[in-house]
């Protein structure tokens, strides 16, 4: 295992939290309903989605062995909960409205893309492009998260336990983005008026993405957001905030350099 | 000019006018044009083909009492609610903030009164485009403007651009000037800064992913919405089969004639293929894969007239898309505004600033005073009038040839007039049986 791979678990093990018992405190102050399961080793992701399509649906549902398969519980327009019980390939959640969707296991890529309100919750890993383009709601990843986390985001709020990749926050638009780990290169390059809160090492900042003073709203807005996502092994002073300097909003000759 | 300097002078042909007047240009503000439009050079295009016409051999149809069908299905591959077509000519994607919500009004408005159908662009959908579009289109982009679930589910169809004929492997820039207060919340920026569109979508790479995403739409959807895959010509054969590969019920195909709202002039011009050779190629791929006719080509890229329409369906397209033409039957261009057109330092049928913010003729432009002098429904009636000649012309041609159905039309009812376009439309040059490339 690399040394930097070791640190990050290190960091994550202080946590105060463990996977299974974060999906299970998780409740979101929603009462207990009925519950479905689909079986995605016998039963299609269209009969799961068409669930999650019914607008006056109201039971939760378990989707059990999901064996990476793509578009699970995509476009959901109902404030139900759904528990995936495994690994999920691309775009899971996508486009969610509403719903609570929570993955005991590692997530492909594109997970959230373009959500718009609701909670999502995966307690492994996710590839890249994570909550891409994501409107609204939370999207938390306990783990890591790869590249392009964040890219385009434009409301959404983002939590990581772990570390995220290079590019992360690209032309980030609006919402914040917290990393309890550390970030990779060219962070935030391109960003608009997203906030980014990282709390290990950045390997760099991208153009017109600059460390900024973490003032005393600051910190409290980020203490909400680690409350919401239910990470209670950080500290939000030990944090520092990243955004745009705000230089490149005009296009002008004369920043040539920094494209 | 006196005559005297006229016959004494001569124009370099290195360095026309034109070009020292670039030159200068540059020297001075030491930055590229930016500017609207499509490209300006001359390419080889439909206007470098005939139609032959009925002869002994085949039978023309009556023009004035037998029938020329014009309907066109689109989406008939995968999707549940397939899009249907009165007339093969559609309103290529133009943007609610680079268009004014007038404007957008008025193309929804024509299009609907021939049976057609519009669509969104970068920046989302707004209520008016979708209220007068009784078939709209809502483009999936890589800014991802404006998108969310519930206008993707108001769409009849779903168009996912990969490219755009005017800038293939561009993305763009919507200048601060256009961006009000209402265009900035619909893409959640702040109002008045210059907005970058990405050039590639943020959550895949490649047809591998194209595929899953395709899928993923169709899941939110329900698989009722055609899904379109909108490729700017440069490798047309390769976007073609791969776009079929992923799953795409339509390919949308955009010649480098085809409009733009801003880029660089030297985009537009030196970067992608004309729409002539770029048809055949994206026809092959598809007979090729036996999907000729089941994943329907939409074409675009400076369709201007009915013969022109008649040429692109004869090499093999199922309909057409226009986007400058529309504009300009809006109004763009028009000579009622040439002093304001002087004002700007331009001249009507010159005009091509259409990143500024300040047309004349309130289409490109987000000004509320400017955006006021385009009534909707006269624009709407421009349009369809339009539209109508544009099918009437179609199918003339179409009955001169003797074909009761515009997909009749077929490449050997046309011969070339020039060498280039004899190669790239594979067409014999006139008079001959010489196909360049294809011996005799």
């Amino acid at each position: 295992m690399p040394a930097d791979q070791q640190d990050i678990d290190a960091r994550l093990a202080t946590y105060e939290f463990t996977n299974s018992q974060l999906l299970r405190n998780y409740s979101g102050g929603r009462t207990t309903r009925a519950m479905q399961t689909i079986d995605l080793a016998t039963q299609g992701i269209r009969e799961l989605n068409q669930l999650l399509h019914q607008t006056n649906a109201t039971d939760d549902i378990v989707v059990s062995n999901p064996g990476g398969k793509h578009s699970v519980a995509v476009g959901a327009m109902v404030p139900v909960t759904v528990t995936v019980q495994g690994h999920v390939g691309y775009y899971c959640a996508g486009m969610n409205a509403d719903a609570q969707i929570l993955v005991d296991g590692n997530a492909g890529p594109g997970l959230a893309e373009n959500m718009m309100s609701g909670v999502v919750r995966v307690s492994g890993d996710a590839s890249q492009y994570c909550a891409a383009t994501s409107h609204g709601g939370l999207i938390v990843v306990e783990g890591n998260a790869a590249a392009r986390c964040g890219i385009s985001m434009k409301g959404s709020d983002i939590v990581v336990g772990g570390s995220v990749g290079h590019m992360s926050a690209f032309m980030a638009q609006k919402g914040r983005l917290v990393v309890c780990g550390d970030a990779g290169d060219a962070l935030g390059d391109s960003i608009y008026e997203a906030r980014l809160y990282v709390r290990g090492s950045v390997a760099s900042t991208g153009a017109d993405c600059v460390q900024k003073e973490m003032r005393a709203e600051h910190i409290e807005e980020l203490e909400g957001l680690l409350q919401s996502a239910k990470i209670s092994g950080c500290k939000a002073k030990d944090f520092k905030r990243y955004g745009s300097a705000r230089s490149l909003y005009h296009f002008s000759i004369d920043n040539a350099n920094a494209y | 000019m006196t005559d005297e300097l006229h016959s004494r002078l001569r124009e370099s042909a290195t360095f026309p006018r034109h070009v020292i007047a670039e030159i200068q240009r540059a020297a001075r503000e030491g930055i590229y044009d930016i500017r609207g439009f499509g490209a300006k050079r001359r390419v080889p295009d439909f206007d470098d083909l005939l139609f032959l016409g009925a002869s002994m051999s085949r039978y023309p149809l009556e023009g004035y009492r037998e029938k020329c069908d014009t309907s066109v299905t689109l989406g008939t591959r995968f999707a549940k609610k397939p899009i249907e077509l009165k007339i093969p000519i559609t309103i290529a994607g133009m943007s609610f903030g680079a268009l004014s919500a007038q404007a957008k009004e008025a193309l929804g408005r024509g299009a609907s009164t021939m049976g057609t159908s519009t669509t969104t662009g970068d920046g989302g959908m707004t209520p008016e485009e979708r209220g007068h579009s009784n078939l709209l289109v809502y483009q999936y982009l890589p800014s991802r403007y404006g998108m969310n679930p519930a206008d993707l589910r108001k769409a009849d169809a779903i168009e996912i651009v990969v490219g755009q004929g005017a800038k293939p492997g561009g993305g763009g820039m919507l200048l601060g000037v256009k961006i009000s207060e209402r265009v900035a919340g619909m893409r959640d920026l702040p109002e008045g800064i210059d907005q970058r569109s990405a050039c590639r979508h943020p959550d895949w790479t490649g047809p591998d992913d194209l595929e899953i995403k395709i899928n993923e739409l169709r899941e939110i959807t329900d698989w009722e919405k055609p899904i379109y895959a909108k490729i700017g010509a440069s490798r047309p054969y390769y976007d073609t089969a791969l776009a079929v590969k992923s799953g795409a019920d339509v390919v949308v195909l955009d010649g480098m004639q085809g409009g733009t709202a801003a880029t660089q002039d030297v985009f537009i011009e030196h970067v992608g293929i004309p729409t002539l050779p770029a048809i055949r190629m994206a026809v092959d791929a598809l007979k090729e894969l036996d999907m000729h006719r089941k994943v329907q080509l939409v074409v675009s890229g400076g369709i201007r007239s009915g013969a022109d329409v008649a040429k692109a369906l004869a090499m093999g397209a199922d309909a057409v898309s226009i986007g400058t033409a529309a504009l300009i039957a809006l109004g763009d261009n028009s000579p009622e505004h040439e002093e304001e057109y002087r004002k700007l330092g331009t001249s009507a049928g010159y005009y091509d600033d259409w990143q500024d913010g300040r047309d004349p003729a309130g289409i490109c432009t987000q000004d509320p005073e400017l955006a006021a002098r385009l009534d909707p429904e006269l624009g709407g009636r421009r349009l369809a009038n339009y539209l109508s000649c544009l099918t009437l012309e179609t199918q003339t041609l179409a009955r001169a040839c003797g074909k009761s159905h515009v997909h009749n039309l077929e490449p050997e009812d046309m011969v070339a007039l020039t060498v280039e376009a004899a190669a790239m439309a594979r067409v014999p040059l006139a008079g001959t049986e010489w196909i360049p490339g294809h011996g005799y």
